[in-house]
């Protein structure tokens, strides 16, 4: 045999080849089946093996003892050359490369076997790991046709502890050298990798021992190298994870690789199909990141504040811009300072954006804080890694994106997300336009509102009806006029007009006030009216304020107020007439005013005749009174009002206004009553009777507008109108009392309402006008008086 | 709606300014810096009273014939500044208030983020993209 001279490089390859070879451990023969394969291995023709075999000498001796394995391999490497196998060239062929041996199919079993706890310790974070974006054809590359490199033969098993030194180096030197550039303030996260790194030597040097041990150590290497090459914080490429690998790919062939990047690429590969999640983060990348907080922050549940945080990701030697792009990202509740979960975030982002992915827009799901260990139950299909990839995150945040309102719940924090803050501004803002008063309104001034027209119940119910019909009926009976009558005699001109007024005022206030069967609007108005003593113009307020129709008397049994005496003396004048009924409804004293200044003004206006006028004036009321239904029967009433007339003159005017009021009360109840039964003034009660309703508030008003007339002979024009509102009552038939259930009677009396609902807007506008009349007049008379006063109140 | 918004320092240097269309973005720029003057003059009318006794929302600075410019100045004297549209439907004064306060939303979580330099450029994505919604959307 020729001597045969190895380099250096040679040396050791052949030797490792020679141990793998020597499956027998006698360290000095190699196994012939083993050689054999080594030999196929090669992609040699079968023939051309023959010849080596024969060159080197084997077939003589019947087995490869070290030597003649060396000079096989030798010539396989000048065949591979292509060089003619010469055993000359043996020494002579300078620079030949080393003889090359193709991956085999166990090789690609072995690889198998050993993915599977590569994948299950790695998860698909391998998929995301060092893969820079330009490797992405290596998976075309097939797994039978890595070639083992010259590189790789760096490991000389003879010296045991050289080899681990060796190989060891290649690979994961980044990762200590990048340790010691991401020097930290502690540097426990060294002391953690080293160890690391240090157990994968060992598991060197057992894998020389014999190739069984490869898939283990293959399983055992794969995790930590595949660590360190994404920890390290330095810019060098990723090729940490396989040089490691190839002790063992020495000794077993088939585990050898061609280059880092494509192994790591298929390695990827194969890990991304099996996981869609590119940003989930593994236990073991958990527990580093775990580990990596620890040394800035002891206590787990603490904070790692802003600025220990950018010294630590400043060693990243990411830009800037990106680093505080990423802590955008990952502070979560924007607190300036990072949480656990916020920290594994970052640092994954980190590490991410080192190995050349793009950072996301927005955080993904499986790096949310509190949510990094939830399996997402939406997997998103990993398409081709380079392309897919920055959308896959994407796609990731979007599916997820219906779970984000719950994941924003649980995340207790406030402005947890920006969009969620948005949103609820951009919500608040569209509802402060709802929000946004007109100030031009001006409140309603409570006075003002005194003085509007209170809405009362225009529709009354069946019940009401019958009530108001009854009323109606009733009030031809009672007048409170005399009462009133025998006032205004008493006043002067002016403050007759004043008194009039005042009076009326008086009365409605008394009966308001005292009148227990208005409702709660009239209420206000009676208040009004009381108040309002002094104010001639107040008072047509007031009793404007009464226009509505007010409710119709509720049925008592008997009247229960303090007047009831009279009420029930007039009840039973009344009943002794026959013509009363109890359980009349107290009438409205409303009601009493109306007639009094009518009946008033016309005594006053004939003093002289006072007696006569009341007669005059109960003839004129059978006038009046049809325009004014609902108002006592004067016809009735006369027989009454010479009593109570002269009792009024001699009374005070308040008490005669109460006793009016009293007086007018039980007389209309009387009225109501007796008309059921009794239609002696039939066509006046009928017409009273079917404005019943409505005329009670009206019938103040128009008193005293008959009043007024009286006293200035210029209100011709009222009694015209007065008439035309006759004309209107007097169509209207009457109602009979004891159908309540009529919807025809309920119909009619609709329409009654509403005619006088007209009549009464008119009878409005008129008196307004009146009033404005009346507050010239009395401003002029005050001038006068000041004038005709001289000086006395100097 | 806004057609330009403006990020000030205080020291009256832009940190961020951002108009609509593109072009014509001298003509904000200049009306931006003539707005505060305007500013100024507000945050010193209040005198001897204390800051949180003023308001941080100023309100209309000053209308031009096509535009209106809003003011709004931080505890840290650092002032935004919008200018919207004057042909835009009045904008409500609650709405640009609400503007006021994103705006300063989100210039407090980029002044959160430790790797923000104060009185650096506001680079800050998430502020884009705030601000981006905001401003008019021109076709």
């Amino acid at each position: 045999m020729e001597s045969l001279t190895l380099s250096d490089v040679e040396q050791k390859y052949y030797s490792d080849l020679f141990i793998y070879c020597d499956t027998d451990n006698t360290k000095k023969v190699a196994s012939n089946g083993k050689v054999l394969d080594l030999f196929r291995a090669a992609q040699l023709p079968s023939d051309v093996v023959l010849q080596i075999t024969e060159l080197c000498g084997a077939t003589r001796l019947g087995h490869f003892g070290r030597s003649q394995f060396y000079i096989a391999l030798k010539l396989i490497a000048i065949a591979q050359s292509g060089l003619p196998l010469r055993v000359e060239s043996l020494n002579t062929v300078k620079d030949l490369p080393l003889p090359r041996f193709v991956v085999a199919k166990n090789e690609q079993e072995t690889r198998h076997t050993a993915m599977y706890p590569d994948s299950e310790n790695q998860g698909p974070y391998s998929g995301v790991i060092p893969r820079p974006p330009g490797r992405g054809q290596a998976k075309k590359i097939p797994l039978s046709h890595e070639v083992i490199q010259s590189v790789v033969p760096a490991a000389d098993p003879q010296p045991d502890t050289t080899s681990p030194v060796v190989s060891p180096h290649q690979s994961p030197p980044t990762s200590p050298h990048a340790w010691r550039k991401h020097t930290r303030q502690a540097s426990g996260g060294n002391a953690d990798r080293q160890p690391v790194v240090g157990n994968v030597w060992p598991h060197f040097r057992e894998a020389q021992a014999g190739p069984v041990a490869v898939d283990g150590m293959w399983s055992g290497h794969s995790p930590p190298p595949v660590q360190e090459s994404w920890v390290s914080f330095t810019d060098t490429p990723p090729s940490s994870t396989l040089p490691t690998m190839h002790p063992a790919s020495i000794q077993e062939s088939a585990t050898i690789r061609t280059s880092v990047p494509s192994a790591a690429t298929n390695e990827i590969q194969r890990q991304t199909s099996g996981y869609d999640d590119p940003w989930k983060i593994t236990d073991e990348q958990r527990q580093y990141y775990i580990n990596q907080f620890k040394t800035i922050q002891p206590d787990l549940t603490g904070f790692i504040p802003g600025s220990a945080a950018k010294e630590f990701f400043t060693k990243s030697k990411l830009p800037i811009l990106e680093l505080s792009h990423i802590w955008e990202l990952s502070d979560f509740d924007k607190d300036g300072a990072l949480t656990l979960d916020e920290f594994c975030a970052a640092f994954h982002l980190v590490v991410a954006r080192k190995n050349g992915y793009e950072l996301p827009e927005k955080l993904p799901e499986s790096l949310m804080p509190k949510l990094i260990d939830l399996d997402d139950s939406a997997e998103v299909p990993e398409p081709a890694l380079d392309v897919g990839y920055s959308g896959s995150p994407v796609e990731v945040t979007s599916n997820k994106s219906p779970s984000m309102p719950s994941l924003n719940q649980n995340w207790p924090e406030l402005n947890q997300s920006n969009e969620q803050w948005e949103t609820f501004s951009e919500r608040s803002s569209s509802s402060q336009t709802l929000t946004q008063f007109d100030s031009n309104i001006a409140p309603a001034d409570p006075d003002t509102a005194i003085v509007h027209p209170v809405p009362i119940r225009m529709t009354p119910s069946k019940i009401h009806m019958q009530e108001m019909e009854l009323k109606r009926a009733g009030s031809d009976h009672t007048h409170p006029t005399s009462p009133l009558l025998a006032k205004p005699p008493e006043l002067s001109e002016e403050s007759k007009l004043a008194a009039t007024i005042k009076f009326p005022g008086n009365t409605v206030g008394d009966g308001y006030s005292s009148s227990d069967s208005f409702t709660s609007d009239q209420e206000p108005m009676a208040s009004v009216v009381t108040r309002q003593r002094s104010h001639s113009g107040t008072s047509p307020e007031g009793l404007k304020v009464v226009a509505p129709p007010p409710p119709p008397p509720r049925p008592h049994a008997s009247h229960s107020r303090s007047s009831s005496l009279d009420m029930n003396r007039n009840f039973a004048a009344v009943t002794s007439a026959g013509q009363q009924q109890p359980g009349v409804v107290a009438f409205p004293p409303a009601v009493p005013p109306r007639p009094q200044p009518t009946q008033a003004a016309g005594p006053h206006g004939h003093r002289p005749v006072e007696g006569d006028s009341l007669p005059v004036h109960c003839s004129t009321s059978p006038q009046q009174i049809p325009e004014q239904p609902n108002f006592a029967d004067f016809s009735q009433f006369q027989a009454f009002a010479d009593q109570p007339a002269e009792d009024a003159e001699k009374h005070s005017e308040t008490a005669q206004a109460e006793k009016a009021g009293d007086v007018a009360g039980p007389l209309r109840t009387a009225k109501s009553d007796g008309q059921s039964e009794e239609r002696a003034a039939a066509t006046v009660n009928s017409a009273k009777g079917s404005t019943g309703p409505l005329a009670p508030p009206p019938k103040p008003v128009r008193r005293r507008l008959k009043s007024e007339d009286e006293l200035r002979p210029e209100a011709e024009e009222h009694p015209p109108k007065s008439n035309v509102i006759t004309a209107v009552l007097t169509t209207q038939p009457s109602i009979p009392r004891s159908v309540g259930k009529d919807k025809k009677a309920i119909q009619a009396s609709i329409r009654r309402n509403k005619e006088t609902n007209t009549v009464l807007a008119r009878l409005n506008s008129e008196l307004q006008q009146q009033l404005k009349d009346l507050l010239e007049e009395r401003i002029s008379l005050e001038v006068q008086l000041e004038q005709l006063r001289p000086f006395s109140h100097l | 709606m806004a057609v330009c918004i403006a990020v000030i320092a205080k020291e009256n240097y832009p940190l961020y300014i951002r108009s609509v269309p593109s072009q014509n973005e001298l003509k904000f720029h200049y009306t931006v810096h003539t707005s505060l003057d305007v500013v100024e003059e507000k945050i010193s009318a209040v005198g001897k009273a204390m800051a949180d006794q003023r308001e941080l929302y100023l309100g209309l600075l000053y209308p031009t014939e096509d535009y209106k410019v809003y003011g709004y100045v931080t505890n840290s004297k650092v002032k935004f500044v919008i200018v919207v549209d004057s042909s835009n439907t009045s904008l409500r004064d609650n709405e640009i208030r609400s503007m006021f306060r994103k705006l300063h939303n989100s210039f407090t979580d980029v002044m959160c983020n430790p790797f923000y330099n104060p009185g650096d450029p506001i680079q800050s994505k998430a502020f884009d993209g705030m601000v981006s919604g905001m401003m008019v959307q021109v076709s």
